[in-house]
Order: C-alpha cells, then structure tokens, then sequence
C-alpha cells in the first residue's frame, strides 16, 4: 500500500512542522531566538577561560576560532539529541495519522539550520572583531557544507528517533555519545596542536571533516574541496544507513509507542 | 459502485510485549535480525483471521466490548499498522478521525493548529487556508481561535478537531468514537455532517458504543468479539443481537 503524496503537499508538511518547532520553542520565552545564541556563546566563554586564559593554548583568535566550530557542531548536537524524543513525543500523531513520519525529523533538523543560519551573522561580528571579513567562497562553500551536513544529521537523527521507541536508553546514550565525540572533534583544538598518530582516529570521525571545512570557511576563507568531498561521502552514506533503519522499523513505530 | 473499498481477508494482528524485549542495546544492534524475530515471539493476540469488505459507499458500524480489537482495525485500515497475517486492501484517500484533536499542540493558537493539523491530514497549506473560514465558523469557537489551544476545554478541543476533519474531503472516513464529545447541538451538527458524507457517497467505517448513532449512520454491522467476529450483516439486526445479546 505505498501512496504518492505529491511534491506540493510535503513542502508544505516541511513548512508547517520547521514552523511549529520555531514556534513551539519559544512560545513562552522573552529572549526567544537569542536563548540559542547564548548558549553557545557561554559554552565559548568558558572554553575560551579555560584553554586560553589557563591553559594559554598557542591558536590565535581564539574566540573565533572556538566558535568557528562550536556553532555548527551545535547544529549537529543539538539535532541528534533532539530527535531522540521526536517520535515519542508525537506519538498521538503516529498512531492516529498517515503521513510519513521521517518528515517530523526533517522538520526538527529544518529549525535546528534555522537557527543555526541566524547565528552566523555572529560569527561576522566576530571575525569583523579580529580585523577579517567574509570571503567569496562562502557562497559557494557555505550551501555544499551545509547540504551536507543536513544529511548527515538526518541519517543520525532518523536512526535515534525510530530506534529511541524500542530501547528508551538510547536517549541517554546519545547525550553521552555526543559529548565524547565533540572532544573528538577538531573544534576547540586544531589539528596541528594533537600528535601526528592521532591524526587518523580523528579523522575517522565523520564530524572531523565537516568541522574543518566549515573552519576553513570562516577562518580562513577558503572552501577546503577535499574536506568537503569527505564530508559529503559520509552524509550520503549515514543519511542511508539512517534512512534504512527507519524503513526496517517504520511498520512498527505506532505499536511500539 | 459494489467496488469493495476496504477488504480485510484473514488478517491477524499480533502486538509485541515490549516490556519482553528490553535485552539491552548491544545484543540488539547485533543481533539485528534474530533480535526482531525473538521480539515477535513475545506477543500478545488483538485480532484473530478477520475477513470482511465494505463496499465503496457503504457505511459499517464496528461494536464490541473494550479490548475488542474495534481501534485495531482502524488502525490497520489507516496504514499506521501492518496485520501480522493475511491482507488488507483500501482503496481510496483515507481521513482518520481516530481521536479528535490528538494532533493538537497546547502552546499553538487554534488557527495555527487548524493548519498544522490540516496538512498533516493530507490537504496542502493553500486548500486549508481556503477553508479557514468554514472550518473557525462550523466549530462555533470564533472568540477563542487565537488563543493556545491549551486554555480550551476538552470539549472545545473536540469541537475544532471535528471541524477540521468535516472540511476535509475524504473518500474513506474512519470515525472512533466521538460523537459523544460536545454538547447536544454540536452533536446533532456532527451527526448531520456524517449523513452528509454519506450522501455523498463516502465509504466510512465507524466505531461506537452508541446504538443509535451507528443505527442511524451505518448501513452494516460487525460485532466484534473475543478478538474476532461473532456477528456481521445489518446494521439493525446485529444491533439488536449486541443489544439483546451482551
């Protein structure tokens, strides 16, 4: 029994629910938008203390160059996490509607890029701090890393949120999960600072690449090709992976809920 | 005409106990495939080699005691379930009016949730935009409309959800039992809009414990018991049995 839902009728699915996320979130809050600026920014504040100030690490920059990586690291974070509760917490829709449900994820993932787009005029405000600017290469750089990095944290994100419904501790892993695999990223570090024969370990993390293009980007101005290619490689693939974990358990959310 | 629009032929259902298969994590992503199978062992009968059809047009009342298995069945006819056995065919748009207002969220004004819920019915944003106004207007709650849905009552909540779902256009209306929420008038609306869908010649399956509404709605009559059917013809004979019977 497989429906076609014309091409209108999901954007407008995408649209509603990236909207309702948006609204839902700050709904009651006065700060609103700014509360998903603060956070990072903080975190960066307290990186910046800790590393530069203490540890006195030898990057220059060094509050531009945290937040060159912090920010969409968060995209990605904040997005896995999420989704964790996505499908739970929908779960009158998904038993009572027919619509497909991975589009709860894409709207999730939607608001989270939102988000993170409102967030680069910040990071313009500190690069204008340090004396650079942006470059021509942000055109063409940002919307390839970004593409990919979408399906990266959709493959992820669609993986959590339909596994989460059958083993609940998966929620808890994830936070864990993520919290290591930001210290094995290259974002508060760079990698010439890290030992030579922990170049690969790190560079076998799929978010390794797509944090050094995006600081490539911003720091620098240029769009790392290689990196990109990388990037985009491991977004197919774990966009796939995720989706096919999806379909293998798709028939059986509304039980499980 | 006689086109069967739903068709149910030895469909089972099994759920899984999923308190069973709690194992751990590790053993699952393992051992993916024999996990599954293990899982499905574990599992608990709601319906039992049902076979049926209702005809496109035609409307069929579903009665039977709690834990029947009447919601399954509209589960399965609305795809969110698959029968563990056996085939069930539909054919035609579906709308759901499984529970009302289940697809409300609290913190969104009734507007914002009339389009939300409108397309996560299956309509674009245009077409419910189109109907905004039918929708705000046949629900009588004019005054609360831009207020968080969470300041309404249950039977506000009922009223909007009913609403949106009458301006839908279905060609298979699933209906569990919710003629009894509001109050009489808006009953008596709801009522008129159903036999209106009928007239025009929606095929809709309807679950009830009220006799009379399903006497009043339904052409024929399945009474379900002990996860299978005892009795299935017209409306009035079975529901005299029912009646007489449980």
């Amino acid at each position: 029994m497989i429906k076609k839902i014309p091409v209108e009728h999901i954007k407008d699915l995408l649209f509603e629910l990236t909207k309702k996320e948006l609204k839902v979130r700050y709904k009651n809050s006065y700060l609103g938008y700014l509360w998903s600026l603060l956070n990072p920014l903080a975190l960066s504040l307290v990186f910046y203390l800790a590393f530069k100030v203490i540890m006195k690490v030898a990057i220059e920059n060094y509050t531009l160059f945290i937040i060159a990586g912090l920010f969409p690291w968060q995209l990605f974070s904040n997005s896995v996490n999420a989704s964790a509760t996505c499908f739970i917490g929908n779960a009158s829709l998904i038993k009572k509607t027919t619509f497909p449900k991975e589009m709860l994820v894409y709207g999730l993932i939607s608001s989270e890029l939102i988000h993170f787009l409102l967030s680069i005029p910040v990071i313009v405000f500190f690069l204008i701090i340090y004396g650079k600017y942006p470059t021509p290469a942000w055109l063409l750089g940002l919307p390839l890393i970004i593409t990919a990095q979408f399906l990266m944290a959709a493959g992820f994100s669609l993986a959590v949120a339909s596994a989460n419904l059958f083993f609940r501790d998966l929620e808890r892993l994830v936070g864990i999960f993520t919290t290591l695999l930001f210290y094995l990223t290259p974002i508060i570090y760079s990698m010439d600072i890290i030992p030579k024969e922990y170049h690969r370990l790190i560079m076998m993390n799929p978010l390794s690449p797509l944090i050094l293009t995006y600081k490539g980007i911003f720091l620098e101005g240029v769009f790392d090709f290689r990196y990109f290619i990388y990037t985009f490689v491991w977004g197919v693939i774990v966009f796939f992976t995720g989706r096919a974990v999806y379909g293998k358990l798709n028939g059986q959310l509304a039980e499980a809920l | 005409m006689s086109e069967a629009a739903i068709r149910f032929e030895g469909v089972s259902k099994y759920y899984p106990l999923y308190h069973h298969m709690v194992r751990g994590f590790k053993s699952f992503l393992f051992n993916m495939p024999s996990a599954i199978r293990e899982m499905r062992n574990s599992r608990f009968l709601a319906l039992e080699g049902l076979s049926f059809e209702v005809k496109a047009g035609q409307s069929m009342g579903i009665i039977g005691k709690n834990g029947a298995g009447k919601s399954t069945i509209l589960a399965l006819i609305a795809g969110v379930m698959r029968p563990t056995r056996g085939r069930v065919e539909v054919a035609g748009r579906i709308t759901s009016l499984l529970e009302l207002g289940s697809g409300f969220h609290p913190d969104l004004t009734g507007k914002e949730n009339i389009i939300l819920n409108g397309v996560l019915l299956g309509l674009t944003r245009r077409e419910v935009i189109k109907r905004m106004d039918g929708i705000i207007d046949f629900s009588g709650i004019e005054e609360s409309i831009d207020q968080p849905v969470r300041t309404y009552s249950t039977g506000m909540q009922a009223r909007l959800g009913f609403s949106i779902v009458a301006h839908m256009d279905p060609e298979i209306l699933l209906i569990d039992e919710i003629l009894s929420v509001g109050d009489i008038e808006f009953q008596g609306k709801c009522h008129r809009r159903i036999l209106e869908f009928k007239e025009k010649g929606v095929t809709m399956v309807f679950v009830s414990h009220s006799m009379g509404s399903v006497r009043m709605v339904c052409d024929s009559a399945m009474w379900l018991d002990e996860r299978t059917i005892r009795m299935i013809g017209e409306a009035e004979e079975v529901v005299s049995a029912y009646a007489g019977g449980a």
